[in-house]
């Protein structure tokens, strides 16, 4: 498939089209979660912390935790069951109604024109969406700490800027969820290139790629994080 | 739809997904502010060093005016030999005073300069003679348990 990956790029509007499915279409569910797993973890960090008397260290709980775990894991869940499903429906279907089979009568190649595409733009997409999501997830928790409990502002940022590193925290993030991004992808358009012609193929194929990628995820997950934050 | 509003939409996609990123990078992780302007070295040696860890602070007066560049432990001298990266637009007396200070009770540890009086000022690759440990908070308290101990025998 990578061999095809040329095409992806040499009609660069046929991976447009896919960061536009894939991407924008996933920006509202991504963007309303983000903000209220942020508020979810102002409200719940407040509570633990102020028991230390350390409720200053919201900014810190929050940035670190959406920025290196939750941002790229929840966004690659949400991602795999709201665009890699749709791939892999999207993929299995056309292959149902032997569109496939009609673009290689044509001598198209269904790697080239279908799969590739799909398969860079979700690659893409999901750094972004990512990212999107934690700084929409710091916003709710900046929402909750800051204006709705009373958390010193200041201190709300300062301790969050002085212990959160460019390239260990936030790159690291950035690396992950473009792993995620290319597992969430290679799985969906396996799965729809893999279907059972049939209606019953399609939905068996489109509940494998949800399960086995948020599964892959969650395991990627812990082998990267115990790679990238191991004694660190 | 149209090819037109689709580029456009996926131009505005990628565009707020790297303000994002950019947001990320400058207000969260601080990238702006990390040493952008030109530094010197200096060195300076100390007994324990606590949990002061690469990055950390050097703060003067409660100010951040340099970071630590590297940590190693010197076999000769048993002591940690620490770098750190000053910002060149502060200079301080040869005889500074380095303590390593811990921010808060449990709170993050970092090197504070208290400055001294002499002439001179420290250059590149100088380092502060004067320096004091890490307090651990451990020895502390085995200490005043000590001193408890000691005080209720000689009181007996």
């Amino acid at each position: 498939m990578l061999m095809h990956s040329g095409t992806a790029f040499r009609r660069i509007h046929l991976t447009l089209r896919e960061i536009y499915f894939t991407g924008v279409m996933s920006l509202i569910i991504i963007l309303v979660s983000g903000l209220f797993v942020g508020m979810v973890l102002g409200l719940q960090g407040y509570d633990t912390l102020q028991r230390y008397g350390s409720s200053e260290a919201l900014g810190i709980l929050v940035a670190l935790s959406l920025v290196r775990e939750l941002g790229p894991v929840v966004a690659a869940l949400l991602f795999a069951s709201r665009a890699g499903s749709a791939i892999t429906a999207e993929i299995g279907l056309m292959k149902a109604t032997e569109q496939l089979s009609a673009m290689e009568m044509m001598a198209v190649d269904p790697l080239a024109r279908v799969v590739a595409p799909r398969f860079w733009g979700g690659v893409i997409s999901m750094p972004l969406l990512a990212a999107l999501f934690s700084a929409m997830g710091i916003f709710g928790g900046y929402l909750v700490g800051v204006q709705l409990i009373g958390v010193d502002e200041g201190s709300f940022w300062s301790q969050m800027q002085a212990s959160v590193d460019f390239r260990e925290d936030i790159m690291n993030g950035v690396i992950k969820s473009f792993v995620f991004g290319a597992i969430i992808s290679w799985v969906a358009v396996f799965e729809g290139y893999d279907a059972e012609p049939t209606a019953e193929g399609v939905s068996g194929a489109t509940t494998r790629t949800v399960v086995t990628s948020s599964l892959a995820i969650l395991a990627a997950d812990f082998i990267l994080t115990a790679f990238m934050f191991r004694g660190a | 739809m149209s090819r037109t509003s689709l580029d456009l939409w996926v131009g505005f996609f990628v565009a707020i997904g790297l303000v994002a990123l950019l947001f990320l990078a400058m207000k969260v992780g601080n990238l702006s502010s990390s040493m952008s302007g030109e530094t010197y070295a200096i060195k300076a040696s100390f007994d324990n060093i606590g949990a002061l860890k690469v990055r950390s602070a050097v703060k003067s007066a409660g100010v951040v005016v340099g970071r630590v560049s590297d940590i190693r432990f010197n076999s000769q001298s048993y002591q940690a030999d620490v770098t750190m990266s000053m910002d060149a637009r502060f200079k301080f007396p040869r005889d500074t005073f380095a303590t390593i200070n811990t921010s808060g009770l449990l709170g993050e540890q970092y090197i504070g300069f208290e400055v001294g009086g002499d002439e001179e000022y420290l250059a590149a690759g100088d380092s502060v003679k004067k320096t004091q440990s890490a307090v651990v908070l451990e020895k502390l308290i085995s200490q005043f348990m000590f001193k408890q101990a000691a005080d209720s025998e000689s009181g007996k």
